[in-house]
């Protein structure tokens, strides 16, 4: 019994835990003036909503920029991680381990290691302040975790289905089209949306690339929450977490089924 | 075709772009970093920007502190990871409600959770506030510093708000694959609870949260807009004052930036060494074809 209520007590300071830093967020996005030592605003307001939501302060250009961008960039993942998983999770060959420390260091090496230079590469090739510039940028974090995903979808594919098609007349492009992909699909879902995940959250590679002209979401949430306009930073950054919650909702109903997570996928 | 063709014609591509990106990137950055530009005449490399900067209290300060930051971050992050596993994996009302938290936390950015913390923390956060009304301070200066501070506090925090759930979930997912087989049969020939736990789960679980933690110290040590949000002004967190050095109007003080950033990649390769040491190699290559 002891150790039931125990367990009840973890798991609840645990929870508490986990939505704690989003509380003042939620509350600061409809709060009007909210100072010390006011446990809760004195008066409310759609006020910052309103702003974020009116077209001169450009959080919505941002937004739909940020979409753009990660869009892109999971499908230029997708166009060369698939290739690259197959490779990883059905053969084996020499150089195998060295390959795959190439494709994995990418995500785990930290951006500022990489911005700076990236920086000077770019600027020779004029891609500084574009959204080309950004997209190629976040490739770099993206296309090993979309690898990583593949190569662990394709460790458990049976290849004997192509061969049969194959073997009935069906075409490369026809076997792709109509074996393979329906075969990788949920694990290819599962990779594009931790793909646009990734590249969603960038904030370095971003503003260093962009050099200030490329303007997504957490460069507009940090330029108002340094400046002082809790309101807003706080309805941006709900705004900023809404597809990630969407993509969790969409992503436990249809395609794991099981309590099996995007982490557990990638991770160890 | 052979197979060996068709392999590196898949590889291809990725290794294309990334080759094309990162590996450039870190190419010049190495360049630079031994001073080696020769658009302004600098046409002999030489390692001066490394003597200077490990000759520099700033940077050693910040080097010193990002450690601090990352170990610190790594060890609770992963002690509390394997704490919540192990409430995880039992029965209890609400378990599934942390489960869908967890996952949540994942899909969060960093900078949300860092304006979140320094909303709770700051002086005149919500911490201060039920700290005044609980009659514990007088007011918001009375209040601890736990961010903007010297020993990271806020910015700790953030990273282990963040980074329980990434461990805790990547252990459950490891409990599972391994089963509860193990301890059963430790149990039966006579172990306590304590001891199945210490030496048959624990050793199994290991190689999982190293590499885990592995990727939580590379994050925790290279990230920039955490501590340029949560740190104090003097020392800043190593990749702060790199990318301050790079911007800086003095052109010269950049080789010195271009060598933190080689010395933040140094850091970051060991990690990936220790990650692929110990994560679970991928695919059996039973299908060859």
């Amino acid at each position: 019994m002891r150790g039931n209520a125990l367990r009840l007590f973890a798991g609840l300071a645990l929870a508490l835990w986990l939505v704690l830093p989003l509380v003042p967020l939620a509350i600061w996005s409809v709060a009007h003036g909210w100072r010390f030592p006011d446990l809760l605003p004195q008066q409310w307001s759609g006020n910052a909503w309103a702003y974020a939501f009116s077209p001169g302060s450009g959080v919505l250009e941002s937004l739909g920029l940020t979409v753009f961008i990660a869009t892109a960039t999971t499908v230029l993942a997708a166009l060369v991680g698939v290739p690259a998983g197959r490779a990883l999770g059905l053969h084996e060959f020499r150089g195998k381990g060295i390959v795959t420390l190439i494709l994995i260091a990418p995500a785990i090496v930290p951006g500022i290691a990489v911005a700076l230079g990236l920086h000077g590469v770019f600027l020779r090739l004029g891609l500084t302040g574009t959204v080309g510039g950004v997209i190629l940028a976040h490739l770099i974090p993206v296309i090993p975790y979309m690898t990583l995903i593949m190569a662990s979808v394709f460790s458990s594919f049976d290849t004997d289905v192509e061969a049969q098609a194959r073997s009935l007349g069906a075409r490369p492009v026809q076997v792709f089209i109509h074996v393979t992909l329906p075969a990788i699909l949920p694990g290819l879902m599962t990779g594009a949306l931790f793909a646009f995940l990734v590249s969603w959250s960038q904030y370095l590679l971003t503003l260093s690339i962009g050099g200030g002209r490329v303007q997504t979401l957490p460069l507009t949430l940090f330029t108002f929450a340094t400046s002082g306009r809790n309101d807003v930073t706080g309805a941006i950054a709900i705004l900023y977490i809404l597809p990630g919650v969407l993509i969790l909702l969409f992503t436990a109903r249809h395609l794991t089924g099981r309590n099996q997570s995007l982490a557990a996928r990638v991770g160890a | 075709m052979t197979e060996r063709t068709r392999i590196i014609l898949m590889l291809a591509p990725a290794f294309l772009l990334l080759g094309g990106v990162f590996f450039s990137a870190l190419g010049l950055t190495l360049l630079r970093s031994f001073r080696y530009m020769p658009v302004i005449g600098l046409t002999e490399p030489d390692l001066a920007a490394y003597a200077t900067i490990l000759a520099s209290p700033g940077f050693l300060g910040s080097l010193g502190l990002s450690l601090w930051i990352a170990a610190v971050s790594t060890l609770t992050s992963a002690g509390l990871a394997l704490a919540a596993a192990l409430l995880l994996r039992q029965t209890f009302p609400g378990r599934r409600l942390i489960g869908f938290l967890f996952q949540l936390n994942l899909t969060v950015p960093h900078v949300v959770g860092a304006i979140g913390i320094l909303y709770l923390f700051s002086q005149s956060g919500a911490f201060a506030r039920l700290a005044y009304a609980g009659g514990l301070i007088g007011g918001p200066a009375e209040f601890p510093a736990l961010v903007h501070d010297p020993f990271a506090v806020g910015i700790i925090l953030q990273y282990v708000w963040k980074e329980v759930p990434f461990i805790g979930l990547i252990l459950l997912a490891n409990m599972q694959a391994i089963g509860e087989d193990h301890e059963a049969t430790a149990r039966s020939l006579g172990a306590t609870r304590w001891q199945a736990f210490t030496h048959v789960l624990l050793p199994m679980l290991m190689p999982g949260l190293i590499a885990a933690s592995a990727l939580v110290f590379a994050f925790a040590f290279g990230a920039y807009e955490i501590p340029l949000l949560l740190g104090a002004n003097a020392p800043e967190a190593l990749p702060v004052l790199a990318y301050r050095s790079y911007t800086d109007v003095d052109l010269a003080a950049r080789p010195e930036a271009m060598a933190m950033a080689m010395i933040i990649a140094l850091i970051g390769g060991a990690m990936v060494l220790v990650y692929a040491r110990f994560a679970r190699p991928m695919g059996r290559g039973r299908h060859a074809g």
